[in-house]
């Protein structure tokens, strides 16, 4: 059976091309365009999608890496008619402007929002042990790897922080 | 039918207020917001087009000269390559905003380091890229360019200049007097969006799916440069991921992506790398400013310096409008102003957000903090008592201005503190704590702009325009006017945007697009109201149309009796662009934490009180002001553009080098709306939004930092070691 690649549930053919990455993979390939191109260099977060439960820069890792993973991208996150919680909280809280890091922002937070379910510290934490605190540092720390150049951060932070609450009260 | 209107009086009738839908203004959320938050918004190079090939550039690797020679062969027998362009009419720089013709056309001649000189075609990305690497290229360079601005000789700007009374005097005679000189670095816009394009042709009928924010200047770029007719183009920019100016001209891809789809006779795609969006588009040109201020014992200004020296390639009449508000901003009838601009061989400066302002304000806020404290006045009582009455260099008067109440109000939401103020008053730990404010000013833009409205007989509404949204809100406030306007719920507005088949209107850019294009939907309105008026027997003036009714109680449905109405409204600025001077004005408040040990930064608040006219959406425009503030934390901490002596290329070309505010820089920003209605600026009272954020901030962090720390500091980007430097003991 030949390599596949799971995508929101769908499973494609790995790319022939070993140079294809993930990102070229999902945008080129298979016609998910919702996953954005912002620098190819892992340095802007555009990429962000989430594999096998883990968030990523697609655009650092090859397609051919991929063999039987699952990916979820932005489509896999909602749709318009039924967006996830925190596509709603980023539409009323106005999250974005140009709206191309927004996908990125939004599997980021996705999955960070998990990791804090978790427990697992970042720089911001108080402790390397223990329940984090939800609190907006932890959130600015832990999407600092997503760039907004529109600069939409506090509003995008304001979204996020709702979800998280609404999750833990 | 168009409806013509030249505004050559003020309107003050406010009739906006009037109308009874009550959805102007309001902080609706942004009706594509959906589409992009769910991945659905199609940009530029995402549009699936069959058959569609893959374009890279290959940009050069000398400062000046020649390319001697391309070697096709080199790459064509690589897998999958189809072509090499390297056609004449190939772009080598982009156009400068409202340029309205081809930019520098020609790839042989080289005038700056990661210049466009040829695009390989192949059959895929990987290819592409591949072969483009592989491209073996001879050139003749010819040594000693000048890449160093205060190397060579400048031009002066001859119509910035101003000679007014003898500044020289006020300054000898002043109770108190600054001379500093400010430096800043060049910018980079960034926009997340890197430039792309993809070009297709059916027989001499060429449409390009671009990154653009200007189409109705782009497309004659476009034209220009392929020799051909404007008929036979048509742009499409429906989403834009961002512009910040650098997409106010055509760019390199574009041409490059028309050429070699007409050469190949197939569509191509081009998407430009991020270190080539960083090296071939925009620079904003780093700064060296001379501010002089004289002021008599009461703190009023007697006089007034600002000399700034910018830098350019040859051939580009773009020179960063440093000294913009300083004209207008305070009083001082001794002035004296000059912008010289050096000309270099580093890549082309252009437009980044609020060109001018941008950099010109943070110096000249930053020498305002250092006469306040020479006058023992609090820096902002020293700004209220230098506001104008009227423009102290044209004699005209101001079209509205509320930079007092942007202080006042600022001041107060804020908490500013107006007692003595002496830095290195409180420490907590290693961190010194400090606050600091600036002025805001950004020149108010508004342009000629056509859109079509038309009402449908179902009741709901089309708008149709060649307009950008560049993350602007544009595609929100126009379903708001139209609402407002005709009594619909902006659910009942569709809104199209971003294609040359529309109606021109004059893209983003310079603020300039909210104004302009809303009054043309209103001229639009207007006179859609007028037939129902006439319907209904009552006068467009007494018309009240909500939910879709009028007033006396029919249906619009009922009064369209199955006809669309359809009226293009035609918008054009007449004698109040001369008769006022105009601007927006605000006030920016910040706290910062400095590290005494690592002269590390962090901004822990920040507010801006802002007067831009009428707002049209109060979430969106936070939105824009929110936006401006981020990028005064990039201006006043981080953001440099770094050139290499030798060949003066862009050293740092991409985002892991070229540090933009991330998440964790940028705190919780107060945004405080200022009313005011401008007649002047708009018949929708108006003004731009999307730069005033950002002009001025950066001081009010530089001002903080002082007041935090007592390290005063004359060149942005106030990173670390500067601050180190300058701190005392």
């Amino acid at each position: 059976m030949a390599d596949t690649i799971t995508v929101n549930g769908t499973a494609h053919p790995v790319p022939e091309d070993p140079r294809v990455s993930l990102l070229d993979f999902l945008r080129h390939h298979i016609g998910l365009t919702g996953t954005k191109k912002g620098c190819d260099h892992g340095q802007c977060g555009a990429c962000t999608v989430i594999v096998n439960g883990i968030r990523i820069n697609s655009c650092l890792t090859l397609a051919a890496m991929h063999d039987g993973d699952s990916v979820t991208t932005i489509e896999g996150i909602g749709t318009p008619d039924d967006p996830s919680a925190l596509q709603r909280a980023f539409l009323e809280h106005d999250g974005f402007q140009c709206g191309y890091c927004t996908p990125g922002q939004i599997c980021s937070a996705t999955a960070m929002l998990e990791e804090l379910a978790a427990d697992w510290p970042s720089d911001a934490s108080e402790s390397l042990e223990g329940r984090i605190a939800i609190s907006g540092e932890e959130i600015r720390e832990r999407m600092s790897g997503n760039l907004c150049r529109c600069g939409a951060y506090a509003n995008i932070v304001a979204a996020i922080e709702e979800v998280a609450a609404g999750g833990r009260s | 039918m168009t409806v013509h209107f030249k505004q050559d009086e003020p309107d003050n009738s406010n009739r906006l207020d009037r109308m009874k839908q009550g959805v102007l203004g309001k902080p609706l959320p942004r009706i594509e917001g959906l589409a992009k938050v769910t991945g659905t918004a199609p940009y530029a190079a995402e549009y699936p087009i069959e058959n569609c090939t893959e374009g890279v550039l290959v940009t050069a690797t000398i400062t000046r000269g020649e390319v001697t020679s391309i070697d096709h062969e080199s790459v064509l027998t690589m897998p999958g390559v189809i072509a090499v362009v390297d056609n004449e009419k190939l772009c080598t720089r982009a156009a400068q905003g409202t340029a309205n013709e081809a930019p520098m056309q020609g790839p042989k001649q080289v005038c700056y380091w990661g210049q466009p000189i040829a695009l390989v075609v192949a059959e895929t990305f990987e290819q592409a890229r591949d072969a483009a690497k592989h491209l073996k290229v001879d050139y003749r360079e010819e040594e000693g360019a000048p890449i160093d601005p205060g190397a060579v000789e400048p031009e002066e700007q001859e119509d910035e200049t101003v000679h007014q009374g003898d500044l020289a005097h006020a300054m000898a005679d002043a109770a108190h007097s600054v001379d500093v000189t400010y430096t800043t670095r060049g910018h980079a816009s960034a926009a997340m969006e890197p430039h792309a394009a993809i070009a297709q042709w059916d027989g001499d009928k060429l449409t390009v799916y671009a990154a653009l924010q200007m189409l109705n200047y782009n497309i004659t770029e476009l034209a220009d440069a392929l020799d051909m007719e404007e008929e036979n183009i048509r742009l499409i920019s429906r989403f834009v991921g961002g512009g910040f100016g650098s997409k106010l001209g055509i760019s390199e891809e574009v041409v490059a992506a028309a050429l070699a789809a007409k050469q190949i006779g197939r569509p191509v795609r081009v998407v430009q790398s991020r270190q080539q969006v960083f090296q071939t588009v925009m620079r904003r040109s780093e700064t060296t400013q001379r501010l002089r201020l004289a002021a008599d014992e009461n703190g009023k200004l007697t006089g007034f310096g600002h000399e700034a020296l910018v830098s350019n390639l040859p051939g580009e009449d773009f020179a960063e409008p440093v000294l913009q508000s300083s004209h207008f901003l305070y009083d001082g009838e001794n002035r004296e102003l000059m912008l010289k601009v050096a000309r270099i061989h580093r890549m082309t400066a252009g437009s980044v957000r609020a060109p001018g302002e941008a950099v010109g304000m943070p110096a000249l806020e930053g020498a305002m903090d250092v006469l306040a404290e020479k006058a023992g006045l609090d820096p902002v009582e020293l700004r209220l008592r230098n506001i104008p009455e009227k423009d102290p260099e044209e004699d005209l008067p101001f079209s509205s201005h509320k930079l007092a109440e942007c202080l006042k109000q600022g001041a107060e939401a804020f908490g500013w503190d107006k007692g003595p103020r002496k830095p290195r008053q409180r420490r907590e730990g290693e961190w010194w704590i400090g606050t600091g404010m600036a002025s805001a000013a950004r020149v108010h833009n508004i342009a000629e702009a056509k859109a079509r409205v038309t009402l449908k007989a179902d009741g709901t509404a089309l708008v149709e325009t060649d307009m950008t949204d560049i993350g602007t809100g544009t595609y929100t406030i126009l379903a708001q006017i139209v609402g407002e306007m005709l009594g619909l719920d902006p659910e009942r507005v569709l809104v199209e945007l971003g294609d040359t088949r529309h109606p021109r209107g004059p893209g983003s850019g310079g603020s300039w697009g909210a104004a302009s294009i809303g009054s043309a939907v209103y001229v639009a309105c207007k006179a859609i109201r007028e037939e129902l008026a006439a319907k209904t027997g009552t006068s467009e003036e007494e018309l009240e149309l909500r939910e879709g009714e009028a007033g006396t109680g029919e249906a619009l449905t009922d009064l369209l009796e199955g006809e669309d109405l359809a009226r293009e409204g035609h918008y054009e600025p007449g004698d109040i662009e001369d008769d006022y001077t105009a601007s927006g004005f605000g006030a920016f408040f910040a706290e910062v934490r400095v590290n005494h040990y690592t002269g590390e930064t962090r901004v822990d608040r920040m507010l801006g009180a802002f007067g831009f006219g009428r707002v049209l959406n109060a979430k969106t425009a936070r939105s824009q002001c929110i936006g401006g503030i981020t990028w005064s934390i990039g201006v006043a901490l981080t953001e440099a553009l770094e050139f290499d002596p030798r060949d003066g290329h862009l050293v740092n070309c991409d985002l892991a080098e070229y540090h933009v505010p991330v998440h964790r820089d940028v705190p919780d920003l107060e945004v405080v709306l200022v009313e005011e209605r401008d007649g002047a600026a708009s018949p929708i009272q108006a003004k731009g939004i999307g730069e005033l954020g950002m002009c001025g901030g950066a001081a009010a962090i530089a001002n903080a930092i002082y007041n935090a720390c007592g390290a005063r500091i004359y060149d942005y980007p106030m990173t670390p070691d500067r601050v180190l430097e300058a701190m005392p003991e």
